[in-house]
C-alpha cells in the first residue's frame, strides 16, 4: 500500500512532521517498508515527443532518436526499446537526472560510438509499474504538454506500507488516517460526503440471482449518461502519479482514485454495450470471456460473474471484460459498487491464477457499507470532470449487513497485556477507531465498524487497545530460572551425542535440503517408494529424499570438483518413507572419499576402506554407550552398497532393528553419478532404531568390578572355510565360559600358501582370567581344550598345529 | 702391606681408568667371580686364627663393599655415557610434519540450535519436535488459518498431494498443536527444526530453520513474552544491553501479535548488534489466539500464554557474520571449515555459549 503524507492530509489534520509519521505508522502496526523520494529529480523528467528514429549505425538493436524536449529543442537519444517510433509521446530523463529504479545518475555518453543525451524511460525505470518491456507510451492528449514536467512538484515522499492481511481498511488512505488519529497523531477530518441528487431512474435492470454459494450479496449501480471521457485534470493526475500510478483517462483514474482513497473498488461499464441488463450469477461450466488483461478465460461452474443477456461481462470483484470496457469515446457509463464474498473471490482467483488490485482488496474484505459512498464520490467526480447526467443509485441486495456486537470485559486488557489503562482511555481509543460504545457495569458493549472484518471477539479488542496505546508500554517481566523438566529427552540427547561424536572423527557436518534430484535419489532409495513434491522449485529438487546419500554424493562430487581429494562429510537429519506425517526417520549419514595419509612422508598412503568407516560407526556407538561385545554384523545391505564390502550392524544378535549400515558405495553408482575419487565409503546410523539403554550411564558406572587375579593370554590359530566369519569364531569362544573368558581379539587372517583352497587361517588371542582365584596350569589347559573343541564343533574349524 | 690392601689399591687404580662395559665386567669377575680375588679371600677366613679372624673379616667386607660400589658407579657412568653418545646420533628434523589428522566440524546452524536450547533450558523450556511432513490441518487450520484466509498466501507451500492435504511444514508452529494435543497445560517448550517454503533467491532458501517457542500457563501475559525474548536476545548475542523494539503485526495464530526488531549499526564494515539506530527484524510472536487454544482443547478462559518463531539461520548469520544464506546449504568444504565449530565446543551455560 503506497501513500504520501500529502494525501494523508486530505483526511488528517496534524502539525507533526513526516519523520514522526514514519515512526508512528510502524508503532501502530502499519509497517513502513520503504520510503522513496520521488521529489528530488521530479522536475527533470519531461514529457517529450520522438520526431525521428534512425537505426544505430553500429548496433542492430539500437535506434538513434531525435526527441523534441519542448520549444522544438531537439536532443539525440540512443534507445533500445522496440516501441520507440516516430510520433510517440513519452518521458525523457536528461543528463543529471537520477533514475528512480536504479538510483544511477545519467551522464551524456557515447553508446556504441554515438553520443546520447539522456534517456527515454520505461515505466519500471520510473517505479511506475513493473513494466519494462518498452518505453512509456503516453496518450496523444499529452501532445499539448511537450516539454512540461511529467511529475508534479510534490515534496511528499512515497511511503510504502506493508499492510497485514487482517487490515483491509488500511488499504485506503482514509483507513490509515483513522488509525493515526486514534493513536494521537492528529485529528481525523470529517468525511465530506456529497450525495447524488437526481430524479432520473437507473434504467438498466440489475438482478442478483440467489443461488447456492452465491458470491455477491449487494450490487449498487448508477448510470452516467452523455459523458465525455478525457485526460484527467492535473490535480488528479498528480495524485495518482504521487503514489506511483500511471494516469490513463478520467473515468479510470477516478475509479482508481476512489479505491486508493477509501478502499472502495468500483467498476465502470460502457452501458451501451450491455445487452438488456445485468445479471449477477454463478458461472456455468465452460463459459468463456475475454478479460481486460486481453486474456481468454474458461470458467468452471460456480464462479461469481457479472453477465448480461448475451454472456459473461466480467468476474465480479476480480476483473472486468473487454466487451463492455470503457474507452475514450464511451458516452454512457454504468458504475458498479458491490460486495463480493472474500471466500468466493479467493477461490475463483486461485483457480484462474488471477491477481488484481480489486481481488486483493475484496478477498481481504471490503467495507460492506461503503457501496453508496463510493458511487456518490465517483459519480460526482465524473460529472464534474467529464460532464453528463447521473441517475439515482440502484441497490440490489439479497442479504442485509448487520454490524457485529461484542461484549468486552475491560479486565481482560490487563490480564493479557500486563499493564493498565483506564476505561476512559479505552473508550476514547475505540471511539476514535469507529466503534460505537455502550457502557455497562462491567462490560463495554461494542458495535464493530463495518470496515473491520478482522474483529470478532474480545481478544481482538485487546489487540486494538494495546496497539494504539503502544507496545512500548508493555512492562518487561524477567524470566525465572527454574527447570521443572529436563530440557532434552534421551533420544534428543542421543541425537546431539551422535552428531558431535561423528564430527569428532574428522567429518564436516553439512545440512542439505530434505528434497533432492530424483535421478540421484533413485540410486539410493533402496526399496522405498519415491515421494514427489507437487510444486517443486525445480525438477532437480522434485522428490523428498529416501536417503541422505543422494545429497551427500552430489556435494562430495562438487567438492571433488573444487579440487579437494580427501573428503569426509556427514549429515544428521530426516529421510522419508511416505507422504504422511511421521513417515520419516532420523539418520546419521556420512560419506568419506579419497585416501588416508595422502602425501605423507612417514605413513603409507592407502585408499579409505570399509574398515575405516566400520571403525567410525562402531566407535561412535560405543561412545554413545552401546556394548560392542554384543554387536552382531552380517552382510545384508541395501543395493547401493558394494555387495561384498559392506555390513549391517545390529546392537545384539536378536537382530530386531538395524542399527547401521556401512560399506563401500556400489561401483555401478560411482560410475552412474560419475564421481571421481579413488574410493568412496559411507555409513548410515538409524537413530530411531537405537534402543535407549535401560541403564543410564550413571547406573552403569556404579557397578565397578575388576579382578586382581593374574590373567593369561592364549593364542589360537584355526583353519576354517572361507565363508565362516571371524564373528562366528568369536561368538563360539565367548560362550565357552563367560566367567573366565575376557577379551577376544582377531589378530591375523591369512589365506594362500600352506592353507588349503577355499579355507583361511584366523588367529585369535583370548584373555582368560578368573575373578575368584589365580588359574593354575590345569585350569588353563581345561579351558584351552574347551575353546578348541567348541570352535571346532560349532564352526567346522580345525586348530592349526 | 697385606694382600687385601694390595688388591684394593690395585683395582681402585684400574677402575679409575677409562673402561668399557666389557672391561668392567671382566674386573667384576676377577674380583667376585667364583675364583675371584675377593671371593678367594673369603674362603680363607676359615683358616685364619681366631684372634685375627674378626679383624680380617671386617676389613675384607669393607673392601668388598668399596669395590662393589665403585664397580656399580663405573657401570652406571659408562651406561649414561653410552646413552648420551647414542642420543647424539638420534637427532631428527623435528620440524617435519606430524602424522596426518583430520578435523571434523559442526555446522553453524547446529551450533546455533544448541546455543538456543542452552539459553532456553536455563529458564525452564524443554525441547519438542515434530515431523517435516505435516497435514494441512496442523500447519494451517488448527493455527486459525482456514483455507480462505489470505494469510495462507504469505506461505509459499510445498505440497505432496493434489488435494493439498499433505505438505512440508511452512513453519515450526504445528509443533505447538502437536504438543498441546498430546499433553495438558502448563506448556513451556521450544521446537527447533527444518521449515520449507517454495521461495528461492539470494535471501530465501526453500529450506530454512526456525525455532518455535510456546509458554502457556494461568497468568502468562505480554510482559512475560517481552521479558523472555529480551533475555534470550541478550544471552544469544552475548551482550549486556540490547536495543529491542516490539511492534504490532499480524499472525492468524496469535492475538495480539508483534514483530521484534533489534537495533544494530555497521561499524568498520561489521554489523554490531544491540547498538545504533538501524532496526533489523528478527522474529514474530504474540499471545496464542484463543481459537488455537480451543482447537487443542485448552480452555482459553483458564489458560493463556505466548508463542514465538525465530529464524535460526538468520540468527546464525547475524552472530557469526555470515553474509549469504544460500551458503549454509551449499556444503562448500572451505565454507564448512571456516564457519564450522569444533565438536568439543558444546555450548554450555557455565562455560559460555561461544569462545
Amino acid at each position: 500500500m503506497k501513500i504520501t503524507f500529502d494525501w494523508l492530509q486530505d483526511h488528517l489534520k496534524t502539525n507533526l512532521k513526516e519523520k514522526h509519521l514514519l515512526e508512528q505508522l510502524t508503532n501502530i502496526g502499519l509497517e513502513v517498508e520503504s520510503v522513496e523520494s520521488l521529489s528530488t529529480d521530479n522536475e527533470l523528467f519531461k514529457i517529450v515527443k520522438i520526431i525521428k528514429t534512425k537505426k544505430h549505425p553500429n548496433a542492430d538493436r539500437l535506434k538513434v532518436c531525435d526527441v523534441n524536449i519542448g520549444k522544438n529543442e531537439i536532443k539525440k537519444v540512443v534507445c533500445g526499446a522496440t516501441n520507440a517510433r516516430e510520433g510517440l509521446i513519452t518521458i525523457y530523463a536528461p543528463p543529471g537526472a537520477t533514475i528512480p529504479k536504479t538510483k544511477t545518475k545519467l551522464v551524456s555518453a557515447k553508446i556504441r560510438g554515438v553520443m546520447s543525451y539522456g534517456m527515454l524511460c520505461s515505466e519500471s525505470e520510473l517505479n511506475l509499474s513493473d513494466d519494462s518491456k518498452g518505453i512509456i507510451e503516453l496518450s496523444t492528449r499529452y501532445g499539448k504538454s511537450i516539454g512540461k514536467n511529467y511529475f508534479s512538484k510534490s515534496k511528499s515522499n512515497l511511503i510504502d506500507l506493508s499492510i497485514t492481511p487482517n487490515r483491509p481498511d488500511c488499504l485506503g488512505v482514509r483507513g490509515v488516517a483513522r488509525d493515526l488519529a486514534a493513536s494521537g497523531f492528529g485529528k481525523l477530518l470529517g468525511f465530506n460526503e456529497k450525495k447524488i441528487k437526481s430524479k432520473k431512474k437507473q434504467t438498466l435492470k440489475v438482478k442478483i440471482r440467489k443461488e447456492k454459494n452465491h458470491g455477491c450479496n449487494v450490487f449498487g449501480s448508477c448510470l452516467i449518461t452523455n459523458v465525455k471521457n478525457k485526460e484527467s485534470p492535473k490535480w488528479l493526475k498528480d495524485k495518482l502519479i504521487s503514489i506511483g500510478q500511471k494516469p490513463i483517462s478520467a473515468i479510470v483514474d477516478i475509479t482508481n482514485y476512489v479505491m486508493f482513497d477509501i478502499n472502495r473498488p468500483l467498476h465502470a461499464y460502457d452501458a451501451d454495450k450491455i445487452e438488456k441488463g445485468i445479471i449477477v450469477r454463478n458461472s456455468n461450466s465452460g463459459e468463456k470471456f475475454t478479460a481486460l488483461d486481453n486474456k481468454n478465460y474458461k470458467l468452471e461452474k460456480g464462479m461469481c460473474v457479472i453477465s448480461d443477456h448475451k454472456g459473461v461481462l466480467g468476474l465480479g470483484g476480480i476483473i472486468g471484460g473487454i466487451r463492455t470496457g470503457t474507452e475514450l469515446n464511451t458516452k454512457n457509463i454504468l458504475l458498479e459498487s458491490a460486495y463480493f464474498y472474500p471466500k468466493s473471490i479467493r477461490n475463483t482467483a486461485k483457480k484462474l491464477n488471477l491477481d488484481t488490485d480489486a481481488k486483493f482488496r475484496f478477498e481481504r474484505g471490503i467495507d460492506p457499507l461503503s457501496i453508496e459512498l463510493g458511487l456518490n464520490k465517483a459519480a460526482l467526480l465524473i460529472k464534474e470532470i467529464c460532464g453528463g447526467e447521473i441517475s439515482k443509485i440502484d441497490i440490489q441486495k439479497i442479504e442485509t449487513y448487520k454490524n457485529k456486537i461484542i461484549k468486552f470485559d475491560t479486565n481482560l486488557f490487563e490480564k493479557v497485556s500486563g499493564f493498565k489503562i483506564s476505561t476512559k482511555e479505552m473508550i476514547e481509543i475505540l471511539e476514535n477507531l469507529g466503534f460505537k460504545i455502550k457502557k455497562d457495569k462491567k462490560y463495554l458493549k461494542l458495535t464493530i465498524p463495518s470496515w473491520r472484518p478482522d474483529i470478532s471477539q474480545e481478544i481482538d479488542i485487546v489487540e486494538e487497545l494495546v496497539r494504539i496505546s503502544g507496545y512500548n508500554k508493555i512492562e518487561i517481566v524477567n524470566p525465572i530460572k527454574e527447570r521443572f523438566k529436563s530440557t532434552l529427552t534421551q533420544t534428543q540427547k542421543l541425537f546431539h551425542f551422535l552428531q558431535r561424536s561423528i564430527a569428532s572423527k574428522g567429518y564436516l557436518e553439512v545440512i542439505t535440503w530434505s528434497f533432492t534430484d530424483s535421478k540421484y535419489n533413485n540410486n539410493f532409495k533402496g526399496g522405498e517408494k519415491e515421494i514427489k513434491i507437487i510444486n517443486p522449485i525445480s525438477s532437480e529438487l522434485g522428490v523428498l529424499r529416501n536417503s541422505i546419500f543422494s545429497n551427500l554424493s552430489i556435494y562430495v562430487s562438487k567438492n571433488l570438483d573444487r579440487g579437494f581429494k580427501d573428503i569426509s562429510i556427514f549429515e544428521i537429519g530426516p529421510i522419508f518413507k511416505g507422504s504422511n506425517p511421521g513417515e520419516q526417520s532420523t539418520i546419521v549419514c556420512g560419506l568419506s572419499a579419497g585416501k588416508k595419509n595422502r602425501l605423507s612422508w612417514i605413513d603409507k598412503e592407502r585408499n579409505v576402506d570399509v574398515f575405516d568407516i566400520k571403525k567410525d560407526v562402531i566407535q561412535t556407538l560405543v561412545e554413545a554407550g552401546y556394548n560392542s561385545d554384543k554387536f552382531f554384523i552380517d552382510r545384508e545391505t541395501p543395493n547401493y552398497y558394494h555387495p561384498g564390502k559392506s555390513g549391517r550392524l545390529f546392537l545384539n544378535s536378536r537382530k530386531d532393528q538395524v542399527a547401521a549400515y556401512f560399506g563401500e558405495i556400489h561401483p555401478n553408482i560411482l560410475k552412474e553419478i560419475d564421481i571421481k575419487t579413488e574410493s568412496l565409503v559411507g555409513f548410515e546410523i538409524f537413530l530411531d532404531n537405537l534402543r535407549i539403554p535401560k541403564k543410564t550411564l550413571n547406573d552403569q558406572k556404579t557397578n565397578f568390578v575388576v579382578s586382581d587375579y593374574q590373567k593369561s593370554e592364549r593364542d589360537f590359530a584355526f583353519i576354517v572355510n572361507k565363508n565362516v566369519s571371524s564373528q562366528d569364531l568369536k561368538n563360539a569362544i565367548s560362550v565357552v565360559d563367560d566367567k573366565l573368558i575376557g577379551n577376544i581379539r582377531v589378530f591375523d587372517v591369512y589365506e594362500g600358501e600352506k592353507i588349503p583352497e577355499n579355507q583361511k587361517s584366523i588367529a585369535i588371542s583370548v584373555t582368560i582370567q578368573s575373578s575368584e582365584k589365580t588359574l593354575n596350569d590345569y585350569d588353563l589347559d581345561k579351558i584351552n581344550r574347551l575353546i578348541i573343541e567348541t570352535v571346532e564343533n560349532k564352526t567346522g574349524a580345525k586348530i592349526r598345529s | 702391606m697385606s694382600d687385601l690392601k694390595k688388591i684394593k689399591d690395585e683395582f681402585i687404580i684400574k677402575l679409575k681408568g677409562k673402561l668399557n662395559l666389557l672391561e668392567i665386567n671382566q674386573i667384576k669377575s676377577d674380583l667376585f667371580g667364583k675364583n675371584g680375588l675377593v671371593s678367594s679371600q673369603f674362603k680363607k677366613i676359615g683358616s685364619i686364627p681366631v684372634s685375627e679372624k674378626k679383624k680380617f673379616a671386617s676389613e675384607l667386607n669393607l673392601i668388598k663393599d668399596e669395590l662393589q660400589d665403585l664397580i656399580e658407579s663405573k657401570i652406571n657412568e659408562v651406561e649414561i655415557a653410552e646413552i648420551n653418545k647414542k642420543l647424539e646420533k638420534e637427532k631428527i628434523d623435528i620440524t617435519l610434519p606430524e602424522r596426518s589428522y583430520v578435523r571434523g566440524k559442526i555446522h553453524p546452524v547446529s551450533q546455533t540450535i544448541d546455543e538456543i536450547s542452552s539459553i532456553f533450558s536455563e529458564i525452564g523450556f524443554s525441547v519438542e519436535e515434530g515431523p517435516d511432513v505435516e497435514n494441512e490441518y496442523n500447519n494451517f487450520t488448527a493455527l486459525n488459518t482456514p483455507d480462505d484466509h489470505p494469510a495462507r498466501d504469505m506461505h509459499d507451500t510445498f505440497y505432496l498431494d493434489e488435494k493439498k492435504q499433505k505438505l512440508l511444514r511452512t513453519h515450526t508452529s504445528p509443533v505447538q498443536i502437536r504438543t498441546m494435543l498430546k499433553g495438558k497445560p502448563p506448556f513451556k517448550i521450544i521446537a527447533p527444526g527444518r521449515t520449507y517454503r517454495s521461495d528461492s533467491d539470494q535471501t530465501h532458501s526453500p529450506m530454512f530453520h526456525q525455532v518455535e517457542g510456546l509458554h502457556i500457563d494461568k497468568n502468562i501475559n505480554m510482559g512475560h513474552l517481552k521479558g523472555c525474548l529480551n533475555y534470550f536476545i541478550k544471552e544469544f548475542f552475548e551482550v549486556d544491553k540490547i536495543k529491542m523494539r516490539f511492534r504490532p503485526s499480524h499472525f492468524p495464530f496469535t492475538e495480539p501479535s508483534a514483530e521484534v526488531d533489534i537495533g544494530y549499526e555497521i561499524k568498520d564494515g561489521k554489523i554490531k548488534i544491540g547498538e545504533g539506530d538501524q532496526w533489523l527484524e528478527i522474529l514474530g510472536c504474540g499471545m496464542v489466539h484463543p481459537n488455537v487454544l480451543k482447537n487443542v482443547k485448552v480452555n482459553p478462559t483458564k489458560f493463556q500464554g505466548y508463542a514465538f518463531g525465530i529464524g535460526i539461520d538468520r540468527l546464525a548469520m547475524l552472530k557469526y557474520g555470515i553474509n549469504d544464506l544460500r551458503a549454509f546449504f551449499d556444503c562448500d568444504y572451505r565454507w564448512l571449515n571456516h564457519f564450522g565449530f569444533d565438536p568439543l565446543d558444546v555450548p554450555t551455560n557455565y562455560r559460555g555459549l561461544s569462545r
